[in-house]
């Protein structure tokens, strides 16, 4: 058994027991990303040299018995918009080409403080806009279950290198369905918390009141013990929570009996693939058979979601992406003639053109006389999905549905119709506006052989239930990989 | 002749608080340090960086609204103004607008033409921006931001005033409330108080308001007086051929006694205000303002009153000395050291007023300690020193802050009152100054004042001046 | 095709969101600034008077620091990814007429 097959929790406990070291971990996954990153391209930045000087004294600590939890010595990829301290950060963007930050986001320090190696940074959609990875400003990522497809995203680097072994879990963020999303289509599973549950300080925001930072893993179990890592109250950031437990582990039960789960009708309806439908029903049958209580039911108010979210998130990452500016730090243009000069040039030749879509739309529905009409009307908009979602968790313990309408497009199928592609996010949208945690495990693959996901919703800071339902659900299947040869054969036509 | 016009001012005052760090992060808001070395991620901008509001903040803002009898909102929140400038780092402010912490006071002021209450209609927090230093050798501009993120009040008045001599008494009204808060110095020179003028005129007797302008750039009282008289007479001039005042915003120049209007095409003034949603709303309960309120310091007119109470001074010196909490604080803490209340204010009345003056100071520019001017009063009480020592020694304690005791043993200005050595040296005067003595002897009186002054001058003015007078009488008996 | 977008309100929006666009990407940003907004007036098809807007999902309130410094001299890190810097400040374009 290579140990490239080994979950991240497998892998921790052999390196626990000595059976295999810190540094074979991580030279396996790099040598994963030496044979496939060149096709892949999950990774903007690696630095082995220095994986292999961290994995030398995170090693020393385990010796010694000062490193003992679960994740220690794993190796971790990073999604490009966490910041890490001498360590290139660019969100795919070449406003940040050059910038390396001189602190760590506290979610990675969380996984530092556990002892996890950082590989490198993975791709994403230029400042998490995207669900393809393909606004990418640094080349796009392919999914490792058909190199012609995309990966999803925008955490699609992080997700594809978990699908291919480049790395034995990740990290990610979520502000429509960026982790949940890609997991799908990458085959992985993938948490979205609850707002507030992971620290954002020093993920570079793209909408604020929407962002959360969320694990990526090969399973269940894996992605439990990483939120568990890097979930902290953390007084750097106002907006986090403190929760009355941080323990998700002890969820991993083989139980749902008794459990009631409702599935939106609204989930099921027009534009849903078949594949995806059925593949999504099986697995509510699954768990039905296990003794949960399924039932359809009547959410209301999804297809408000996705405008509501575009207004949103437009306007405040309108406001965030002001500071890229070429006053102090990114790129800054060669050539201008004064301030105005220096700082429109900079900012339209160093943000992509989706980026510039987004910040002109979040611009105008702020500007004097629509702020009223747009942007309050969609924090109205976001109370009533809430509200919807109250009422529903006053019946369910869990929603379930599917993730995204279909398994993952074509390369270069997506951006050529931005609203067709924003439609893509309508079931994982409202779950950000209304701040709830959200997971997506795999549950089948299409006649294509390309992965579905599962997803389920749980109330606010009802993790627990969500994970002990995937992994109830996880225990009818084995895990299924995509066939890497294949990828490697297949230097793309 | 030509029509009576009436001026419409309503003021907006920037304060700078006086909390140790800023408002969203743990750097310093220490003044006159080295370029961007009080800076951290949050004050700079950095991507993924978060602001935390200082509790202090919001204490100080509920100190000053509660002085100024405003309301306090008790559910307040913090929204970004959005626009581009380089002392911005995030190019957004994060300020006030929805709902502003207070709300609806107002302060009474008095002039020439008798009382009247100037309405305050908010006050909100928000961050200062960082400082631009015009770099002359490159023709480049540079950028500090040691200043970014320092707390700041702003507090928005009614358009109630009618002149300059109102601006300046509600602007002295409140100055004198924040610093006996201690919520800020106040120091308009330095920056920490700042305000924008917004004007109007209309004809008199019209109940409607005039198109404003609003005024930047205004650092001395002087300044905004002469800006107040330039801007109402542009406005007037521009009435009167016709033409319309434009709304703008316009930069006062004090040197040309001009002001300009500050407008670009690339400045949209378009803020694109929202709520912040890195901050939480903050919520002001009853228990919090009654603990603000019972921490509230005692304020000037209670101040004159326990004065009047509890030391016997003048109401008048009373008056001047609780016009600066910093005089008042001296007088307090020295008067609590010597016991000697009306010297104290004498020493404050005269001779500190007559330095502040000679050098150009305020009262908050002072330095000495209270336990020196003490010490000095009580050096003074005792005989130690005469009166004319005294005054020596007072200008270098307001200029060193020395210890006057050591500074007297040091220099050996003790008075003499060994009465023999005295005797000794007047009756060597007399020998030395027959003329003198022959002229007093013949019924000019003021001839002795000569002789005193001869003494004085041969004890090194260590004498007392009332026994050289006993003393030399006697001897020219 | 929608009009609502004209070729003023994307050089306004120009100047506020501080990007400078060309011939083509302004006429294409009209196409899709349109269609979005035509697609986000759906939102007008719902009845939300009388609902508070939700800016905050939690009830979080009164989240605070003391007032007490524990930053020291970062400035060597603040200035690291500047673009230009000089005498330990940020160096832009001059800023006064």
């Amino acid at each position: 058994m290579s140990i490239l097959s080994l979950t991240a929790v497998q892998l921790g406990q052999k390196i626990k027991e000595k059976k295999i070291s810190v540094r074979e971990a991580v030279e396996a996954s790099q040598e994963q990303i030496e044979k496939l990153d060149s096709t892949l391209h999950c990774y903007v930045t690696t630095d082995a040299k220095k994986a292999l000087e961290q994995a030398g004294h995170i090693q020393k600590k385990i010796d010694e018995g000062t490193l003992t939890g679960p994740l220690a010595g794993v190796p971790v990829a990073l999604k490009d918009n966490l910041c890490t301290e001498g360590m290139l950060t660019t969100c795919s963007s070449d406003i940040l080409g050059n910038f390396v930050p001189t602190y760590t986001a506290e979610a990675v320090r969380n996984l530092e403080r556990q002892g996890a190696v950082i590989l490198g940074k993975t791709n994403m959609d230029e400042f998490a806009m995207g669900s393809t990875t393909e606004t990418s400003a640094y080349g796009i990522t392919r999914n490792p279950w058909n190199t012609d497809h995309v990966p999803g995203g925008s955490s699609g680097g992080s997700c594809a290198a978990v699908a291919a072994g480049e790395c034995f879990y990740a990290l990610g963020s979520d502000t429509g369905g960026s982790i949940r999303q890609p997991s799908s289509f990458c085959g992985v599973t993938g948490i979205k918390p609850t707002y507030g549950t992971v620290s954002r300080y020093g993920l570079i925001a793209y909408g604020s009141s929407l962002d959360q930072i969320g694990p990526v893993g090969k399973d269940v179990a894996d992605c439990a013990a990483i939120l568990e890592a890097i979930a902290s109250y953390d007084k750097k950031d106002s907006t986090s929570v403190k929760r009355e437990s941080y323990d998700f582990t002890s969820a991993l039960v083989d139980d749902v009996k008794g459990m009631k789960i409702g599935i939106p009708r609204d989930y099921l309806g027009e534009g849903l693939d078949p594949e995806v439908k059925s593949a999504v029903l099986s697995a509510a049958k699954t768990l039905e058979e296990k003794g949960a209580c399924v039932e359809e039911f009547d959410l209301s108010l999804v297809e408000y979601a996705i405008p509501a979210y575009y207004v949103i998130a437009s306007a405040e990452a309108s406001s965030n992406l002001s500071r890229f500016d070429g006053v102090k730090y990114g790129y800054r243009t060669k050539e201008y003639d004064g301030l105005h000069s220096m700082y429109k040039k900079s900012r339209s030749e160093g943000f992509g053109p989706e980026v510039k879509r987004r910040i002109m739309l979040g611009s105008f529905v702020l500007s004097s006389g629509y702020y009223d009409a747009y942007y309050l009307k969609a924090l109205r908009t976001k109370a009533l999905i809430k509200q919807a979602f109250d009422k529903a968790f006053q019946k369910y313990d869990l929603i379930l549905g599917p993730v995204a309408p279909t398994t993952a497009p074509k390369l270069g199928k997506s951006l050529a119709d931005p609203l067709k592609m924003y439609l893509g996010d309508i079931y994982t949208i409202s779950v950000n506006l209304a701040g709830l945690p959200g997971m997506s495990v795999p549950c089948g693959t299409d006649s294509k052989g390309l992965p579905i996901g599962l997803q389920l919703i749980g109330d606010c800071f009802q993790e627990k239930k969500i994970i002990r339902a995937a992994y109830a659900f996880e225990q009818t299947r084995s895990y299924e990989g995509p066939n890497l040869d294949r990828v490697k054969g297949g230097e793309e036509a | 002749m030509s029509r009576q016009y009436e001026t419409v001012i309503g003021l907006e005052v920037h304060v700078e608080l006086a909390t140790k760090t800023k408002i969203f992060c743990a750097c310093s808001t220490e003044f006159g340090s080295a370029p961007n070395t009080h800076t951290c991620p949050v004050c700079t901008g950095m991507p993924g960086s978060l602001p935390v509001l200082n509790k202090q903040v919001v204490e100080y803002a509920m100190a000053v609204g509660l002085a100024t009898n405003c309301k306090i909102n008790q559910y307040c929140k913090f929204d970004r103004k959005n626009y581009f400038y380089p002392d911005n780092p995030q190019n957004y402010q994060i300020s006030q607008l929805y709902l502003p912490i207070c709300h609806d006071g107002g302060i009474e002021i008095e002039t020439s033409s008798g009382k009247k209450v100037i309405g305050i209609h908010e006050i909100h927090m928000e961050e200062d921006a960082g400082k631009l230093i015009h770099d002359e050798w490159e023709d480049c501009s540079l950028v500090d931001y040691n200043r970014s993120g320092v707390p700041l009040i702003e507090i928005v008045s009614e358009p109630d005033m009618r002149s300059a001599e109102e601006v300046t008494a509600y602007l002295d009204k409140l100055r004198l409330i924040i610093q006996y808060l201690g919520a800020s110095d106040c120091k308009l020179q330095e920056g920490s108080m700042r305000a924008d003028v917004n004007l109007s005129v209309r004809e008199a007797g019209s109940g409607q308001l005039g198109t404003r302008t609003e005024m930047k750039n205004l650092n001395s009282f002087k300044a905004i007086g002469r800006a107040i008289e330039g801007e109402r007479a542009r406005q007037i001039e521009l009435l009167e051929e016709g033409k319309a005042v434009v709304q703008e915003t316009r930069r006062w120049d004090d040197n040309k006694e001009y002001s300009y209007a500050m407008r670009s095409k690339e400045d949209a003034q378009d803020y694109r205000y929202f709520p912040d949603p890195d901050l939480v709303p903050v919520m002001i309960s009853d228990e919090w303002i009654q603990k603000v309120k019972e921490r509230q310091p005692e304020l000037r007119t209670e101040k004159l009153l326990r004065y009047r109470k509890e030391f016997d001074i003048p109401q008048y010196d009373a008056e001047i000395i609780t016009a600066s909490k910093k005089l008042a604080d001296i007088f307090e803490e020295a008067t609590a050291v010597c016991g000697k209340p009306k010297k104290v204010s004498n020493w404050l009345m005269v001779e500190t007023l007559r330095l502040l003056k000679e050098n150009d100071m305020e009262p908050e520019d002072i330095r000495f300690s209270p336990e020196n001017l003490a010490k000095l009063v009580l050096l003074t009480e005792a005989g130690t020193i005469n009166s004319t020592v005294a005054k020596e020694v007072f200008e270098e304690v307001f200029a060193r802050d020395i210890d006057p005791e050591a500074y007297v043993e040091e220099r050996g200005l003790k008075t003499v009152n060994d009465e023999g050595a005295l005797r000794e040296t007047i009756a060597g005067v007399i020998a030395d100054n027959p003329q003198s003595v022959s002229d007093y002897k013949s019924g000019k009186e003021k001839a002795i004042g000569f002789l005193v002054g001869q003494t004085m001058k041969a004890m090194k003015g260590k004498a007392n001046p009332s026994a050289v007078n006993k003393i030399l009488k006697e001897l020219l008996q | 095709m929608s009009e609502r977008i004209s070729d003023e309100t994307i050089e306004y929006v120009g100047i506020l969101a501080k990007l400078e666009l060309s011939q083509e990407e302004k006429e294409q940003a009209k196409i899709d600034m349109g269609r979005m907004l035509d697609y986000i007036d759906k939102l007008n098809e719902l009845d939300t008077s009388g609902v508070e807007p939700m800016s905050h999902i939690f009830p979080v309130h009164n989240v605070f620091r003391e007032d007490t410094v524990t930053n020291g001299d970062d400035s060597q890190n603040m200035l690291a990814n500047a673009p230009e810097k000089k005498n330990g400040a940020f160096k832009v374009p001059k800023t006064v007429e």
